[in-house]
């Protein structure tokens, strides 16, 4: 019987050894995008994790080679689409560097306000997406989740007012950037971050102090501070496991030497660890854009005359490498420019990519549960893991 | 004779109006919680169809039953699992000689006929043939062992203090003083029911089996349409079956001013499912390993002292022991 025959091949595949092979995703309500997992278990703790990635693969490093450097940093946004200035931000300053142009110092504090706002919006997406795989959809994560959408919207609004945009912008152009502030836009945005500074402090006493939330998140997914250096992870899981780097300081861009900030590192390792590192950074972005706010230097927003087709920019023959800490950590584009209107070459390198190699490290030994609590706490977005 | 198949077959309907309407209570108290509205578009004011447009939906749903499940065992189920949810309201008094049957034994009966669920919960996570609803099951299994013993022993207390496992008797014992009044023995047995109910519900923090971020929808995950619509029905009226217990058990039932008895009786059983309601949709999910250490060393023991410390009391009460 055909039955029969299909039932055996599918008992096979078990693997035997009392092991159940169970595979997560690439549709799954914890996935965080289109990424699987196969889960090898025993009970129900772990014994392996492969992942499969891919899902969502765009070419966008082709994608580069045939667009301008007028029309890409707009396709950039696109890679990782939770914080779309950040890779815009990464691209132009890749093509700056080339091209040794110079930025105004009004846009370049300009890039650091969005970029600011971007983690800030970048960061209630994480929480809220975290305490969801946490709590479920139908519990409490839900209820977290849908006051950080509330938090975010807010955000989005502002970059709307500004670009004409809510999700991916186009803000950055090569030698400074696309819009200026609108009229009455500075003092809307300090508003806003008041609002998120005060509703940050309710966050904080929400979880901090519920008992299962702590359960769940302390200890669990220790990442060691020689493992991270080794697999190369970066931005909020490297602090967490109490190595301090952060590119903002260790290799400013844009002026971030301007401004008065401090990178939170915790030593735990942990979830939890990594949940107050990105707690501190929502209050220090908080605190760099009320800088940027206070001391906007007047000035051009861009050392080039207006965009009138779209070969305009030419960047000389050369190469270059620029990063920037984006919300989920090292973001990086590398350019080979040949002279022409567009680039020869591109690549990409994706915080969350790096950071997703950390899974089979440290998932094995955990319970199933504990899989999406880590899967949450490395807050990968998979159009940056794919490109 | 017939008065009773009457009674039971309008218990029913009512039932079933009441959990479809407990769905909309929920739904409406989460929303508030978490500054949304809730159910608005269908019927004004506030929505109150969409319960009923929600049923209708759900039967016209097709009805897919996977290639490779074990048939009868998937297909019965649901009906195994509702049976019981619906069994546990026969021995619940809504109000002096309102009720279908006022047992002696009625909370064992209770307690008995409601930890029957797990069977049909079995049979679906087992039926389905899918990895998510197995380990559901299994570990539907494994909760429910380790919580029926504290709900029993929480349920045990209010037992002790009235002397008598008729539920209409416990009502009526408390005629002077809830049981959720009395000084600590009271409280510690309320908050003890509590946290067994929220477990023995599936509840958020203890949803482990339904745990849609890993498990997608646990035992449930392969059902649609009405078979889906049965669970969830099922689900629900197991809920307020217990809602309804601990209002008899702790907060005096049909007892209270002005309102009529059955009034108050359904007042009381809601108060208790927001109560849980309000936990579920401000707790995050603990993990299958935590939830059993905290039954089995937490929970179990405080609760075994606490029958203990009752049944002195009550035997110093009584002069027994001098």
């Amino acid at each position: 019987m055909a039955d029969t025959e299909a039932r055996k091949v599918i008992e096979l595949g078990y693997g035997g050894n009392e092991r159940l092979v169970m595979n997560m995703g690439p549709q799954h309500p914890s996935a965080h995008g289109v990424f699987r997992m196969i889960l090898t278990l025993e009970g129900e703790t772990i014994a392996a994790i492969d992942s499969v990635i891919g899902y969502l693969h765009r070419c966008h490093e082709k994608l580069g080679e045939t667009l301008t450097y007028a029309q890409y940093p707009s396709i950039a946004s696109k890679t990782d689409y939770v914080a779309a200035m950040t890779s815009e931000l990464t691209y132009v300053l890749a093509a700056e560097k080339i091209g040794k142009i110079e930025v105004p110092k009004r846009a370049q504090h300009l890039r650091v306000l969005v970029a600011e706002l971007q983690r800030i919006a970048s960061h209630c997406l994480w929480l809220g997406t975290w305490c969801l795989d946490l709590g479920g959809a139908l519990g409490g994560g839900a209820t977290v989740f849908l006051y950080c959408f509330r938090e975010r919207e807010m955000i989005l609004d502002l970059f709307e007012a500004l670009t004409g945009a809510r999700l991916l912008y186009g803000f950055h152009q090569v030698g400074g950037t696309r819009y200026d502030l609108p009229e009455g836009w500075a003092k809307r945005c300090r508003d806003t971050v008041g609002q998120i500074d005060q509703r940050i402090d309710e966050y904080e006493s929400m979880l901090e102090t519920n008992t299962a939330f702590l359960w769940r998140a302390q200890g669990v997914g220790v990442i060691s501070k020689e493992l991270a250096q080794e697999v190369g992870i970066a931005g909020p899981l490297l602090r967490g496991s109490g190595v301090d780097f952060d590119i903002r300081r260790n290799d400013p861009y844009s002026s971030y030497q301007d401004f008065d900030f401090e990178i939170p590192v915790e030593t735990a390792g942990d979830c939890y660890a990594r949940y107050r590192v990105r707690m501190q950074e929502f209050r220090e972005s908080i605190k760099i854009v009320r800088q940027v706010l206070d001391g906007l230097p007047e000035g051009p927003i861009s050392s080039r005359p207006g965009l009138k087709s779209v070969g305009q920019v030419r960047i000389p023959k050369g190469e270059a490498y620029a990063r920037v800490e984006g919300p989920r950590g090292e973001v990086g584009c590398y350019l080979i420019a040949d002279g022409g209107p567009k680039p020869y070459r591109m690549k990409w390198r994706g915080a969350s990519f790096s950071n997703l190699s950390i899974l089979p490290h440290i998932v094995p030994g955990h319970k199933v549960a504990d899989v999406v609590a880590i899967m949450g706490s490395v807050d990968p977005v998979f159009g940056e893991v794919d490109r | 004779m017939m008065r009773d198949v009457v009674v039971a077959f309008v218990l029913l309907n009512v039932l079933v109006l009441v959990v479809t309407y407990v769905t909309y209570v929920e739904r409406k108290f989460a929303a508030r919680m978490q500054s949304r509205i809730g159910p608005y578009r269908v019927g004004r004011p506030h929505g109150w169809l969409q319960p009923i447009a929600d049923a209708i939906k759900l039967l016209i749903k097709e009805d897919i039953i996977p290639a490779m499940a074990d048939r009868p065992v998937y297909n019965l189920a649901p009906i195994v699992f509702l049976i019981p949810s619906f069994l546990i309201f026969a021995t619940v008094p809504f109000a002096p000689g309102l009720g279908l049957a006022d047992l002696n034994i009625g909370i064992l009966f209770f307690l008995a006929v409601s930890s029957l669920e797990i069977v049909g919960l079995f049979m679906g996570g087992w039926g389905s043939n899918n990895k998510y609803a197995l380990l559901s099951s299994m570990r539907a299994v494994n909760q429910i062992i380790s919580y029926e013993i504290p709900f029993v022993l929480a349920a045990l207390i209010p037992v002790l203090l009235a002397g008598s496992l008729r539920l209409s008797a416990i009502v009526q014992a408390q005629s002077g003083l809830w049981f959720v009044a009395y000084p600590v023995i009271g409280q510690l047995a309320f908050a003890a029911f509590i946290v067994a109910t929220i477990a023995s519900e599936n509840r958020v923090p203890f949803d482990i089996l339904e745990a849609e971020s890993e498990l997608v929808a646990g035992f449930r995950v392969e059902y649609s349409g009405m078979k889906f619509a049965l669970i969830q029905l099922a689900e629900y009226t197991h809920m307020f079956g217990v809602s309804c217990l601990g209002a008899l058990l702790f907060l005096g039932g049909w007892l209270g001013p002005g309102l009529p008895g059955p009034v108050w009786f359904l007042l009381k059983a809601l108060f208790i499912f927001l109560l849980v309601t309000w936990v579920r949709w401000s707790f995050v999910r603990i993990r299958v390993d935590q939830i059993l250490r905290f039954s089995w060393k937490v929970l179990l023991p405080a609760t075994l002292i606490l029958v203990m410390a009752t049944g002195l009391w009550v035997a110093l009460r009584s002069g027994h022991v001098s």
